[in-house]
């Protein structure tokens, strides 16, 4: 075991190795994130100006559609897989996944999957163009017949995640070293454990939807149409048992990455590490229980309306826990604002703005005015961009010291971080007004009073997507010709395992299970 | 694969790529299948996936008799095992869960309850009924309609008739398989290979013959009940569960097929028997979600 990484291509095709499968999974994503965010880029020039300019509007619902799709399966959920896989063995001290043959699978099926998604881009019909929430009947009665792809492509997607949260909940609860009870797990294992419990939950149920999908659409089934005693809602409860639950799968290791990067640059432990806990699970849980809160406009009994709004505001409660505690482990601390701690506080920040959103969509009678405006897109956007894609950023700036052995440039750290800072309060923020206003959400056109904020909100995406260059560059120029570093602590108030290895972290940790006190 | 200290890490594997190729030319195929293509390429996912399956399970199985599982890897294998089940469970929550939705709430309203509009609008004289035998569409459309209600349903066909009733002997026949897989792990575990065998061989008979009466049930449903997929949502939720199920019973079968033979072949121990006990678990649990169908699709209807 003491060997280090085969040669050629054949180390990343036939690897069982965590750190292998890791990077493999955070270039995919990174990969993945400039795809959606090309998409995204032609969304916004399109929108630019009111009236059409570039592309037809049948093309603009198949970059909608893609762009969200790419974003949430590919460049997000991936992202935190590949984090889990570097960082989990580290910090459990295991010297692998559980299931390591398994992991290289999950994460093989990947490119496979979504090469088959994007080229329905070039087949007859054009790509999925319904949504990335893909209602019926929008999706069987109305989809063009690449349709077909899309749902044998989730399919394997959804496997791949089933088998990638086996593996993590595998080797959480059986591969820590000795010593290391549950409560004394880092932050970030928690709420992977936690996620990777969603994902095992949900990700069968959006098989399903998509299977009722595809055999209404060639079998003649009536899941979805009223006409043989179905009903097109279905879908949307099928759809949100797993959509809302998904939006928790993306955030909760995002939180956990928070959790670790605000006490290394406050230098005090983390304020509260068991409500800490039981807030992730109490979120966890609630997830399961308030998914008809997209609903509320489709039609809805008011008992039905009722509970869900009430019990979608509950979630607000552990949410709140957790950023009060991110805060006080701020309070008083020895504080010094690195650019992962940078990208930290301005997720706490911006997180916040879009919990409290979210808690205005909540309430079902506004919700009636926000519904499916650009309202709900700054909202969603504040909570996924600002905070699981910030905050996968700082982890990637707070670790990869670590896995490479050498220092990013912190300067150009810094000005990526106040360029995506800018950019995205420049797209994003203005889009509530536009959404309060009445423009409607998945057009490819607009009345005029809407063209000043569309104008000002595309300069901001083009800035935002600017900045993703520059973080590349900075990562390729580190792993390249960083400056070498060799101390196993890369921040002076880093705690935990990881931190203990030599760096860079050498292809086998832990090979003996280190003692945790 | 190599040892060291108590820890296990295998060495480099070509299954992985293997099998995602497999499932990714299967998606492909699948897709380009059921829009007329033929079916060529997704059997050619399939037989990459069977033959890398084969060749995965083998080396699982070579690796655990050559001693080299860790006692930790083989917990973690339960653990993988177990939670594969919950998802499956999730998997059937779905489509039960849409059967109580339909059932409970999508076709009162279709049918005015709760003073929505869409009744007298669009299915006027709607009646809704469980099993559905007249759909919306009938109703509005009469013999143009798309959606046609079966002639005749399955449900619990009244006490006289009741030994000639088909799910009864179905769910007697799981029944039965899940009792005799049970005896198989106990003669096991008391070191009685022949009864071990034996008890096996048993439960995958009637797993056979579970799926038989399930084809015959369904030939029946097709030529003599003019039930179908596509006879509105009574045909839709009764294939897909029954249909889905039936599936797993598939899959069940095989996998106590290839322990019953491995059996013979002298594998596992009272104290290790890994893929027994998982395809045993995996039994039990199709077993359960039977007596979910019997109920809520056959019984109370
Ligand atoms: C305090 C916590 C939150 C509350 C109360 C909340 C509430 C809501 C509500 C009520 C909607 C539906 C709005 C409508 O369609 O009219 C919504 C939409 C959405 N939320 Fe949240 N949310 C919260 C946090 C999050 C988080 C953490 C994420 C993801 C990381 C998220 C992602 C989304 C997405 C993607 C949508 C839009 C889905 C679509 O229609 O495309 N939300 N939220
Ligand atoms: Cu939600």
């Amino acid at each position: 075991m003491a060997h280090g990484p085969a040669k050629g291509i054949g180390r990343w095709l036939f690897t069982t190795n965590h750190k292998d499968i890791g990077t493999m999974y955070l270039w995919f994503s990174f990969a993945m994130f400039l795809l959606g965010g090309f998409f995204a880029m032609v969304i916004r020039a399109e929108l630019f100006q009111p009236g059409m300019q570039i592309i037809r509007p049948e093309f603009f619902n198949q970059m909608t559609t893609m762009h969200g799709l790419v974003m949430v399966f590919g460049a997000i959920m991936p992202a935190f897989v590949g984090l889990a896989n570097w960082l989990i063995p580290m910090m459990i001290g295991a010297p692998d996944m559980a299931l390591p043959r398994m992991n290289n699978l999950s994460f093989w099926i990947l490119p496979f999957a979504f090469a088959l998604l994007a080229s329905t881009l070039f087949m007859e019909g054009g790509a999925p163009n319904f949504g990335w929430t893909f209602y019926a009947p929008l999706s069987t009665t109305y989809a063009p017949s690449t349709v077909n792809y899309f749902i044998f492509g989730v399919h394997i997607m959804g496997a791949s995640s089933i088998m990638g949260s086996i593996n993590i909940i595998a080797t959480v609860l059986n591969m820590r070293a000795p010593g290391m009870t549950l409560m004394k797990m880092p932050m970030f294992v928690w709420t992977w454990l936690i996620t990777a419990f969603l994902l095992i939950a949900v990700m069968p149920v959006l098989a399903g939807a998509v299977t009722m999908m595809l055999m209404d659409i060639n079998f003649g089934t009536s899941f979805f149409d009223a006409a043989g005693g179905g009903d097109p809602v279905l879908f949307q409860h099928v759809f949100w048992f797993f959509g809302h639950p998904e939006v928790y799968i993306i955030i909760l290791p995002a939180f956990g990455v928070i959790s670790h990067i605000i006490p290394t640059f406050s230098r005090k432990p983390l304020f509260g590490y068991s409500s800490m806990v039981y807030a992730t699970a109490s979120i966890a849980f609630l997830s399961f229980i308030v998914w008809a809160h997209h609903m509320f406009m489709v039609g809805m009994p008011i008992g039905g309306e009722l509970y869900f709004m009430y019990a979608t505001m509950l979630i607000a409660v552990p949410t709140a826990a957790k950023v009060f505690n991110w805060v006080s482990t701020m309070f008083r601390g020895s504080l010094t604002y690195e650019t992962p701690m940078l990208f930290a506080i301005a997720f706490v920040i911006l997180f916040t703005i879009g919990g409290f959103t979210g808690l205005m969509l909540a309430i079902a009678p506004s919700d009636v005015q926000y519904h499916d405006s650009y309202f709900v897109v700054a909202h969603f956007h504040y909570v996924m961009v600002a905070g699981a894609v910030f905050s996968g950023t700082a982890a990637v700036y707070y670790w990869l010291p670590k896995w490479c052995g050498r220092m990013y440039n912190e300067t150009m750290g810094k000005v990526q971080f106040w360029i995506s800072f800018i950019g995205f309060n420049i797209t994003f923020f203005p889009q509530h007004f536009l959404g309060l206003a009445g423009m409607p959400r998945r057009y490819a056109d607009y009345a005029l009073q809407f063209s000043d904020w569309n104008m000002i909100s595309s300069i901001g995406a083009f800035i935002y997507g600017a900045s993703q260059l520059l973080f590349m560059f900075n990562v390729i120029r580190t792993i390249k010709a960083g400056t070498p570093v060799s101390e196993p602590k890369t921040w002076e108030g880093a705690e935990g395992l990881e931190w203990t290895v030599a760096t860079p972290a050498p292809y086998h940790t832990f090979s003996t299970p280190p003692e945790v006190k | 694969m190599s040892t060291e200290s108590n820890y296990y890490v295998p060495e480099q594997s070509r299954l992985p790529i293997m099998a995602a190729t497999g499932m990714g030319v299967m998606a492909y195929g699948a897709g380009s299948w059921v829009q007329g293509s033929s079916a060529m390429v997704f059997l050619a996912g399939v037989l990459i996936m069977v033959f890398t399956l084969y060749t995965w399970f083998s080396t699982v199985i070579k690796e655990n008799m050559a001693g080299m599982n860790s006692d930790q890897l083989k917990r973690s294998y339960v653990w993988g095992m177990s939670w594969f089940i919950f998802s499956e469970v999730m998997f059937f929550a779905c489509f039960f869960g849409a059967l109580w939705y339909v059932r409970v709430l999508v076709l009162p309203w279709l049918g005015g309850e709760g003073g929505f509009a869409s009744n007298t609008l669009l299915w006027e004289g709607f009646e809704p009924a469980w099993p559905l035998m007249t759909t919306p569409d009938m109703v509005a459309n009469g013999e143009a309609a798309q959606f046609k209600g079966p002639d005749q349903n399955m449900s619990f066909p009244g006490w006289d008739k009741l030994f000639s009733w088909l799910p009864l002997w179905n769910t007697v026949v799981l029944m039965t398989s899940s009792v005799t897989v049970h005896m198989a792990h106990t003669a096991l575990k008391n070191h009685n290979r022949t009864k071990f065998n034996a008890w096996l061989g048993l439960t995958v008979l009637l797993g056979a013959i579970f799926l038989v009466l399930q084809v015959e049930e369904y030939i029946h449903a097709y030529q003599h009940m003019g039930l179908t997929l596509e006879s509105g949502i009574y045909g839709t939720t009764f294939f897909m569960l029954t249909g889905f199920h039936g599936a797993h019973v598939t899959m069940g079968t095989i996998m106590l097929l290839i322990q019953f033979l491995r059996g013979l072949k002298g594998h596992f121990t009272h104290d290790d028997a890994f893929g027994f006990e998982a395809a045993s678990w995996y039994w039990h649990f199709v077993d359960v979600v039977w007596v979910g169908l019997f109920i809520f699709v056959y019984v109370l209807a």
